[in-house]
Parts: structure tokens; C-alpha cells; sequence
């Protein structure tokens, strides 16, 4: 099927959350110290100070073994190589499309990363100013982000709607290795892309399913502590 | 001369405090902290594309702070804009922030963030930098710690905490003082201090240490409002 997103680079993305109650998981704030002691290893977020490990940011503080770390549950996106993202072409150059991904570095789609020939004249035909496309981020570099459209579902995404969650929640909304997102795309039987920084395609058969379906990403996405989420979510589709 | 405050408190007692998390949907992290009758907001944009692109740093991100009153914060209305006030604030605002933010992760970016006074009864710069600090947490930026903020001052010789307005004024004694002053919650750095006024340099100690014992109060209710915004969720 055509947009459907390449299940193999989520599986990394995915680590941070899982419904494993054997990890204890609390909110910590900046400097709230989240455990005190020698044997504890400071994660990504946390930091140790004296006895203490000592929380960086605002998140979901998780032990994993004698590993702390604080998960992020709030903020902007930040690319990495490999992330799938949805975005908006804003400009066309002589050499490729300029890509606004609704992050602080702007993406550049080269002429050589779409998946056919395009003749440099007629750049508009394939994708013009406003399109939205679905891409992949094959290089992070200071000057901006270099993406590709050569890979399984990306392309340009014609009918249906985008909106957009929080991009920290997108590991959560696709699950683990994309359970919780297959789900919704079985329950509501829509078309589904879920971009890392947070945009999201739906497209469905009838308007209706599309909203079924955003609605219950968006149930998702704002359950952030909540644990064994996917017997929620079937609860949910039993209402809803 | 013992003068005895006009609503009744101690002398190191706050005004009541509030804070909410998450007041303004479209900002990437917001907040609102009051002090009696002081309300302040604040809203946190970014990380996000640096312009004019010569202020960009490639090293780190940048922090920018606008502080503003809004006109109807005030009894005689405040003519809306920057003024030669609203600019120093912004900037020993920015100040009080920036050494807990950790923007190496973001270069050539800019973090804003905008405090809005909607109420005013002295003490407005040190609401605005505790829902700075705040609002900065709630857009996830990464943060050592978060900033305590009080402004302490006299009455005639007797050290007071959290002035309002009419005790701001005070004209009786040796006159009026204000010493606003803030402090990253859990260690010892203080990042604002800010003294209008006279005082003896051996209560500036004492002023300090109180600051440190209630701090803790500051603290305690921010870090409610900011887990307060996922569970309720």
C-alpha cells in the first residue's frame, strides 16, 4: 500500500516507551533529585550530582536496570537521521525543493532523491509550493537537513488531513514495533503516516473514519503516564 | 518602629501563591504565576530559526526575553509598548534564566519568551521570572534547574518578604527598599539582584538567607503545577 509507513526505522525510535510495569516511572521536574546512591547511571536527561541523580529536564524519570534517564513529554523536534517527517514544500530551487518540517533547521528534497526522473523545467509538476510530502531525513547536518523521498510510503500525500501532537508523544502513537499505530489503522481502516515531528496524515474512506482515527490518536497522545495503554485504546474503540 | 503590613502577614510570609501550567495552547510551553495580587504570564516559542540571521550563534541557541505590562495591568493605564523599564527587565530577566538553560543542543536557534503582566501590585519581575522558568520546563527545554524569584524589602528596619505595592511605597523610617532577587531552586547561585533603596550591608546577609528558606515555598508550588499538567491529563 501506498504511504505506508516503513515499520523498521520506528522500531528504534520506539525504546522510551513501554508498558512494562517492572520500570518505575515518575514526573520529576528540572533538579528534582530522582534517586540517591553510587549505583545508579546517569541516562540521557539526568545527570548525577554528589549521591544524587539529578533530573535535567521535565519528563517521565524511568529506571531501567541501574540506568536513570528522563523522557521527554514536552517539546520542539529535533532531527535525526532516519526519522520519517511530514512537512510543506516552501520553496523550489534550481536544485531541489526546500521543505518547511516544523522544526528550528529548515529540510532540503534534492532533484536526485525523488523517486523518478524529473526534468529540472517542470520541478512544479511533481511537487509545487504548498504540497505536502512525506520524507525521509538521510543526513543532519549545521546548515540544515537533507531528505530523501526514495523509500517505502514516502512521497507526496494527496487527499485526506494533517494535524499535528506534541512530537515527544510520537514514539507513543506508533508503539512498540508500530502496535499501537496498526491498531488504529486496523480499527478505523484508514490510511495512516505518522511524521516524527509530529504532523500526522490520515486518509480514510469516509470522512467519518478519518476523525475516528485522529481522535483516537489524539487519545493517545495525551495519555502520557498511563501504562498497558493498548487495552485502553481497544476500551476506547468499544465507545467510540 | 515595628510596622505592622496592611493584609496581616508575618514578615516572612508570601502573598498566597498560584501557578497553572499550559494557559496558552498555541505556545510550545506557557505559564501563569501569581503573588497575591501580581499575575503574570508567560509563553515559550522555540526552539526555532534565528532571525536576523547575524545574531545566530553556532556554538548554541539563544535566549530572548520580552517582559511586558499590559495596559489595563495598572490603575493609570500603561501606554502599550516597549519603554526604557520593560527593556531592563526583559534583559536581568533573561539573565536570571539563563544560567539553568542548556541550549548547546540547539545552535543557531533562538528560544522566546514572552512575560505578559496582567495584573500588577509590585513585585511583577519576579512573577514573570517564575513563570518563565516554569513555561521554559513546560516547552521541554533542557534545564539544570528551575528559578526561584522574591522580592524582599523594609519597613522602617524590619526585613519584609514579597512586598506589595502600598509597602513598595513605604515612606516612613529610613524609606523605602526593594531587593528583588532570584535563585536557582536547589543550589546556591542567586541570578537577580536587584536593589532599589537603601539597606545595611550586613542585612543584605540576612536578606539572603531568608531568600534561601523561602525559596523552598516557590519552589514547592511550581513543581505541583508542572506535575499537575500530565496528571490531569
Amino acid at each position: 500500500m501506498r504511504n505506508e509507513i516503513n515499520e523498521a526505522h520506528e522500531a528504534d525510535t520506539y525504546e522510551g516507551y513501554s508498558d512494562d510495569s517492572s520500570k518505575k516511572r515518575k514526573i520529576v521536574v528540572p533538579g528534582e533529585t530522582i534517586v540517591s546512591g553510587e549505583d545508579y547511571l546517569p541516562g540521557d536527561g539526568a545527570r548525577r550530582e554528589g549521591e544524587n541523580v539529578v533530573a535535567s529536564r521535565f519528563g517521565l524519570a524511568e529506571e531501567a536496570g541501574r540506568v536513570v534517564r528522563v523522557i521527554p513529554i514536552f517539546g520542539a523536534f529535533v532531527p535525526r537521521r532516519g526519522n520519517v517527517v511530514i512537512g510543506r514544500v516552501i520553496d523550489i530551487t534550481f536544485y531541489g525543493w526546500l521543505v518547511d518540517m516544523d522544526s528550528a533547521s529548515s529540510g532540503f528534497l534534492p532533484i536526485e532523491e525523488s523517486p523518478r526522473f524529473i526534468n529540472k523545467n517542470e520541478m512544479d509538476q511533481f511537487l509545487s509550493i504548498g504540497d505536502v510530502v512525506a520524507a525521509k531525513i538521510w543526513s543532519v547536518k549545521a546548515k540544515g537537513n537533507d531528505l530523501t523521498l526514495k523509500g517505502k510510503g514516502l512521497g507526496k500525500l494527496e487527499g485526506g488531513f494533517i494535524f499535528r501532537i506534541i512530537p515527544s508523544r510520537v514514539p507513543r502513537v506508533i508503539g512498540r514495533e508500530g502496535s499501537m499505530i496498526s491498531l488504529i489503522k486496523e480499527k478505523t481502516g484508514c490510511n495512516i503516516t505518522v511524521g516524527q515531528n509530529g504532523w500526522i496524515w490520515v486518509k480514510g474512506a469516509s470522512i467519518d473514519a478519518e476523525i475516528r482515527a485522529r481522535k483516537a490518536i489524539e487519545f493517545v497522545a495525551e495519555k502520557v503516564h498511563v501504562s498497558g495503554l493498548t487495552e485502553k485504546v481497544e476500551a476506547w474503540f468499544g465507545k467510540n | 518602629m515595628v510596622v505592622k503590613r496592611s493584609d496581616g502577614r508575618k514578615a516572612h510570609d508570601l502573598r498566597p501563591m498560584k501557578a497553572k501550567v499550559g494557559v496558552v495552547p498555541n505556545a510550545d510551553g506557557s505559564a501563569m504565576f501569581s503573588f497575591g495580587n501580581t499575575v503574570a504570564i508567560a509563553a515559550v516559542y522555540g526552539p526555532r530559526q534565528l532571525h536576523p540571521q547575524h545574531m545566530q550563534d553556532p556554538t548554541t541557541g539563544i535566549l530572548r526575553c520580552q517582559y511586558d505590562l499590559l495596559s489595563f495591568s495598572v490603575s493609570d493605564r500603561k501606554k502599550p509598548g516597549p519603554s526604557r523599564r520593560s527593556q531592563e527587565i526583559s534583559k536581568v530577566t533573561e539573565w536570571a534564566l539563563l544560567p539553568v538553560v542548556d541550549l548547546k543542543s540547539f545552535p543557531n536557534t533562538v528560544v522566546d519568551v514572552q512575560i505578559y503582566i496582567l495584573q500588577a501590585d509590585a513585585g511583577t519581575r519576579t512573577a514573570g521570572i517564575n513563570a518563565a522558568a516554569l513555561a521554559l520546563a513546560h516547552a521541554g527545554i533542557p534545564m539544570k534547574d528551575l528559578v526561584c524569584s522574591v522580592a524582599l524589602g523594609k519597613l522602617d528596619k524590619d526585613i519584609v518578604v514579597d512586598l506589595d505595592k502600598d509597602e513598595e511605597d513605604f515612606e516612613g523610617g529610613e524609606g523605602p527598599t526593594d531587593f528583588a532577587i532570584a535563585k536557582v531552586a536547589n543550589g546556591d547561585e542567586f541570578t537577580l539582584l536587584q536593589l532599589d533603596g537603601k539597606i545595611q550591608p550586613d542585612k543584605v546577609k540576612e536578606v539572603i538567607k531568608i531568600v534561601g528558606e523561602v525559596s523552598k515555598q516557590i519552589y514547592d508550588v511550581q513543581k505541583k503545577a508542572l506535575k499537575e499538567a500530565v496528571e490531569e491529563q
